[in-house]
């Protein structure tokens, strides 16, 4: 049951229309600016690069966020949801919806990091790192976004509140994966420690966020 | 779909609902058995939507009680067709199918006569096609009540009576329906609830 809403959000992801690209292509356009803001400093570019990174992929993370429930709230299918599913199972569909926008939205910028950080004069370790953090801190985006998502649902331009409410309780996720990115360009610094606080993070939004949204889509009254 | 009869049965006591301080309706009662069917009717603004909504859990209401049989599953059919424009009729039924944990929807094409449209997109479609595209989700999975929200909006005749005949079944089989409709759907099973506009 959850596995075809999996299959038919990816599928709309994908389809014209579906914005998986937008991201990317934001994500793209925030880091080929860097070079240009920072001038041609090589090693200050591999620096700041996991840190330019993650607000990159943080900010084309929010993208799109306002519409993961506001596309099924215009076209009835919420309706059939909250109508037939009780909060577990509302908990579990925000859970599978926010994978399924991950998917579409986070993994292409995971992916797109090898070829981004080129732009920003990363080693191969740095890169690698930044892949790391960003494939366990990109979910916790899409988790906390859900609450955000849910809470504006009836909102005609939703987006701005949504980005509003996910940026102050996101900040820990860009803390733990800045500075665990950061371990492969300063050996000073240990890599696991901020790691696994940001994979722990991750899991607590994956647990708490969906089902705060299922509360907010539970008591929609209209 | 099983051949085996629904025992079901709806019964609304003094229910009232308002959006802020204006009451859309005072007092509705009516008592439904398994096989039978309620056509709401009332001018625009009547509440007969809400109406449909606080039956189906998605609207508060203030005051009363909807009681029925705790086996009561409910399929709602509102103004929106709950389809995705991007995907065919066939993906779209599919997915409602999956949702309700049913594999086939090839009953339910062949009965609205869907089979020449299930792989177009459900956005070329025009509003009549769209509307018993919708419809066939109902077929799909078999539960007792069924809300539906002015069903017959843009159909033709044709269409039109294949709804008749698809309703007839369904109250046959023991099933209650409950329609929100200014137009009349054919059969004299039908009892009939007029809201009035309560006016402020």
């Amino acid at each position: 049951m959850m596995a075809a809403l999996y299959t038919r959000d990816v599928r709309l992801g994908f389809r014209a229309g579906g914005g998986a690209i937008v991201a990317v292509l934001f994500f793209m356009s925030v880091i080929i600016m860097m070079p240009f803001a920072i001038g041609p400093d090589l090693k200050l570019l591999a620096r700041l690069g996991p840190a330019f990174l993650w607000v990159g992929a943080l900010l084309a993370s929010l993208l799109g966020l306002e519409r993961l429930f506001q596309a099924d709230r215009e076209d009835g299918s919420l309706d059939l949801m909250r109508l037939n599913f009780g909060l577990a199972e509302l908990s579990m569909m925000v859970f599978v919806k926010c994978l399924a926008h991950w998917t579409v939205t986070g993994l292409p910028l995971v992916l797109s990091v090898p070829l981004f950080g080129l732009f920003l004069n990363m080693e191969p370790g740095a890169v690698l790192a930044a892949m790391a953090t960003l494939a366990v801190g990109t979910p916790a985006i899409a988790f906390v976004g859900a609450v955000g998502a849910a809470a504006g649902v009836t909102l005609a331009r939703g987006g701005l509140l949504v980005a509003v409410i996910v940026l102050p309780v996101i900040v820990p996720v860009l803390i733990f994966g800045v500075s665990a990115a950061n371990a492969a360009v300063n050996p000073s610094q240990a890599f696991f420690p901020p790691f696994a606080l940001l994979s722990a993070i991750c899991l607590f939004f994956a647990v708490t966020g969906p089902f705060a949204a299922a509360l907010f889509l539970k008591g929609l009254d209209e | 779909m099983g051949s085996d009869l629904f025992e079901t049965s709806l019964t609304v006591n003094n229910l009232c609902a308002s959006r802020g301080s204006f009451v859309l309706f005072d007092n509705i009662s009516f008592h439904l058995d398994a096989g039978e069917a309620l056509r709401i009717t009332g001018p625009n603004g009547s509440g007969k939507t809400t109406l449909m909504r606080c039956l189906a859990g998605l609207v508060r209401f203030d005051s009363g009680q909807i009681n029925g049989s705790h086996e009561n599953t409910f399929h709602y059919l509102g103004h929106l067709n709950a389809m995705k424009p991007q995907l065919t009729v066939a993906e779209n039924l599919m997915f409602w199918a999956q949702m309700d944990g049913v594999k086939h929807i090839e009953a339910a094409i062949e009965t609205l006569n869907l089979g020449r449209l299930k792989h177009l997109p459900f956005s070329v479609l025009s509003s009549g096609q769209k509307r018993r595209a919708a419809f066939a989700r109902l077929l799909l999975s078999p539960r007792p009540i069924w809300l539906l929200d002015e069903p017959t909006v843009g159909l033709d005749t044709s269409s039109l009576t294949i709804f008749g005949s698809v309703f007839e079944q369904h109250l046959q089989k023991g099933g209650i329906i409950l329609s929100a409709t200014h137009t009349p759907l054919g059969t004299e099973k039908w009892q009939t609830l007029e809201l009035l506009r309560v006016e402020p």
